[in-house]
């Protein structure tokens, strides 16, 4: 025991002096490789930044970037990989939820720092049995959206008369819980509400004539969908053919980002899209900043992913800065809990890192109405968090997640 | 399962003009591919598995045209026939050194093919998925029939791959090209010993069956991301196409089709989580009842 710990200590002492390497597993090709591509710009930005500024003790940040290509197996072994063959110190999971789940259980072994910057399912980090005490998560959480967005719903209904809807989402995690959510709570603010049609393409699926002339003979009054990127500009390319966007009011939380914006030939109007990233949103001078510093260093438009990205890259450069460098998964994790920064993207100009399910709360959450030009999303109606807090409890409640 | 739905559905006109025109589009892009599958086969006796290559590369390539020229017919055209030419260097340089190998060694070269060719396309227009956008003369409303909603766009891609299998169908049965080459499918050795030089016609061949893929590629490219490796799913598509309709047999590659694009149109509705294995069930269906499928003869 003696021996392989002073054989294992030279290797320590070497990994924390030479650069303090971050594995990142994300998704870099296929229909959604912008996800790997914006979240890696979103990372960059910040480390960059760190690196510029000399780093801590000495030590800069080198990301090391893998494509999992969107399997859920191939993102575990990366990130296996990363943490042994690579010596990485700590895990930036860029992953969708579909190798999210995978990643967790990874970091479960492995015990180094992880954030979780994409997946948006609320149970990653809800659910008690899921919980990894390094592990946490930065992106938006699907529960935190769902009832912003159901209040946000439910009043248009309420003032429109839609009472009929239809669903469309992608059929895996994100899209099934998203939905369920969205639906449950735009139910609870408004009772009229009924679901008369789901579909769920897959995910990555090419083609969506079946799915789009199936939501037509729904004859519903509206519709949500999860779908999201490069899926999202294919269903929309298809539904334009069909004027699906004119026969229903459609709400979208995923539309109102610039890699969709940007794809989208057609972009529909008066489509009720969820907030994503928007340099107007906040329209302050910070964010203003920081999208043209984006743009200019990365030479693309941030998206929804740039965001959370950076942010996650911002609480460890802080954690970093509290541990002075260690990179021990333990004393990240307890410098990171409960940590709140200061942040554009939050609603009161900071955003919390909440210690009791190690997720990100206060960012800014809202809808607004989809117009083809900039700033493409207007009318934007920011959520309140003092209600998402409450009926966010409940659901834990009814979920079993807490007693 | 939701059967009452589809029983609403069949007792519906407007949803089953819509869904019946559903499914023809998405067989008759399914048919443009696996007729291209089943015409190498049945000449060449091999299986292309980069087929699915040659799909995506004619999406690409029709993407790049119409940046250029601004003409969706140029594109389209220009796509076909740049991948029927890639389609014949593929075969004299790749494909004609493994003729009369055993499968895992075609399989091996086509797979190659397929990773470079994604990797290629990665590095030419990024990984980021690219949107042709509905062309002007398509950007029309809807056409109302019998209560059904028909898209312009999806009526002339119907037609237009419908032209194409009718097209390809005269060459191959009224032209002396067309028996020469059925020669060859059957007795390849026995045409070339007539004086014919059957490299050329195989080449030809195989150039066909791609330009056909890069024509499916160029009609799906207005209302299809583009990405790489777009051609892996819609190959799985075309060979259970390929193998339903009988390897080898045109006309049955059109059934086929249609019969998938049915399946997947009216099973959204009446059974959408098990879409995909009804498929698989009709071809394995058809694989204990008719081994050789359903317009196929015994294979060789």
């Amino acid at each position: 025991m003696v021996a392989a710990g002073l054989v294992g200590a030279p290797a320590i002492s070497k990994a924390q002096t030479g650069a303090i390497k971050i594995g990142v597993p994300t998704i870099l090709s296929g229909r959604v490789a912008i996800l790997g591509q914006t979240s890696v710009g979103g990372l960059k930005v910040v480390f960059d930044k760190f690196n510029e500024a000399g780093g801590i003790n000495g030590r800069k940040i080198e990301m090391v970037v893998r494509d999992s290509k969107g399997a859920p197996q191939e993102a575990a072994k990366v990130t296996r990989d990363l943490v042994n063959n690579d010596k990485c110190e700590i895990i930036l999971d860029a992953e969708a939820s579909s190798g999210a789940f995978a990643v967790q259980e990874v970091i479960r072994e492995m015990g180094v720092l992880c954030i979780h910057s994409n997946s948006e399912t609320s149970s990653l980090t809800a659910d008690p049995k899921l919980h990894v005490p390094t592990a946490f998560r930065t992106a938006r959480q699907g529960i935190h959206d769902a009832i912003g967005g159901g209040d946000y719903a439910a009043k248009i209904a309420k003032a429109k008369g839609l009472k009929k809807w239809a669903t469309c989402s992608p059929d895996y995690a994100y899209g099934r819980s998203n939905t369920a959510e969205f639906m449950e709570y735009a139910k609870h603010f408004d009772g009229n509400i009924q679901v008369v049609e789901e579909s769920w393409p897959k995910l990555f699926q090419p083609d969506y004539t079946e799915v789009v002339t199936k939501l037509l003979n729904a004859k519903a009054d509206a519709m949500y969908s999860a779908l999201w990127g490069g899926d999202l500009v294919a269903f929309i390319d298809q539904a334009n053919l069909y004027g699906l966007f004119d026969k229903q009011a459609s709400f979208m939380v995923n539309l109102g980002d610039y890699g969709v914006v940007d794809q989208v030939k057609q972009f529909p109007q008066g489509v009720y899209s969820g907030g994503r990233y928007n340099r107007t949103v906040p329209a302050t001078k910070e964010n203003e900043e920081w999208y043209q510093n984006y743009v200019k260093t990365q030479k693309h438009k941030p998206t929804n992913w740039s965001w959370e990205n950076a942010v996650a890259a911002e609480f460890i450069v802080e954690a970093l800065k509290k541990t002075n460098g260690d990179t021990n998964g333990k004393k990240m994790a307890e410098a990171i809990k409960g940590m709140t920064l200061k942040s554009q993207f939050g609603t009161k100009g900071t955003v919390t890192m909440r210690a009791e399910d190690n997720t990100l709360v206060d960012y800014i959450i809202g809808y607004g109405v989809s117009q083809s030009k900039e700033p493409y999303v207007s009318d934007f109606q920011a959520s309140a968090w003092e209600p998402i807090f409450e009926l966010e409890k409940q659901w834990k409640k009814k979920q079993g997640y807490i007693s | 399962m939701d059967l009452d739905a589809l029983l609403r559905c069949v007792g519906t006109t407007s949803c089953v003009v819509t869904q019946l025109t559903s499914g023809m589009i998405i067989g008759m892009l399914l048919f443009l591919i696996a007729s291209g599958v089943t015409l190498i086969f049945g000449v060449l006796n091999v299986i292309n598995f980069a087929h699915g290559s040659l799909y995506m590369i004619g999406a690409y390539a029709a993407w790049t045209f119409y940046q250029l020229t601004g003409s969706y017919f140029v594109s389209a055209l220009g796509a076909a026939v740049a991948v029927g030419v890639l389609g014949i260097l593929f075969e004299r340089v790749l494909m004609s050194k493994v003729y009369g190998s055993n499968v895992l060694m075609q399989l091996l070269v086509c797979y190659a093919v397929v990773l470079i060719s994604d990797d290629l396309i990665k590095i030419i227009w990024g990984p980021v998925p690219l949107s042709m956008g509905m062309p002007p003369e398509f950007r029309l409303p809807p056409i109302r029939f019998m209560g059904g909603v028909i898209p312009p766009f999806y009526l002339f891609m119907i037609l237009a791959a419908m032209a194409i299998g009718l097209l390809l169908w005269l060459v191959i049965v009224r032209t002396r090209f067309g028996s020469i080459v059925r020669a060859a499918a059957i007795n390849g050795p026995m045409v070339s010993a007539l004086g014919i030089r059957v490299n050329l016609y195989y080449a030809a061949v195989f150039g066909i069956g791609s330009a056909l893929a890069g024509a499916a590629g160029a009609l799906a490219a207005p209302v299809r991301s583009l990405t790489p490796g777009m051609g892996f799913s819609i190959l799985i598509e075309s060979f259970i196409v390929t193998v339903i309709g009988g390897m080898g047999s045109i006309v049955g590659a059109f059934v086929a089709s249609i019969i998938i694009g049915l399946t997947r149109s009216f099973g959204s509705i009446g059974f959408p989580l098990f879409v995909d294995g009804v498929m698989f069930l009709i071809m394995a269906l058809v694989l204990i009842f008719k081994p050789s499928g359903l317009f196929g003869r015994p294979h060789r």
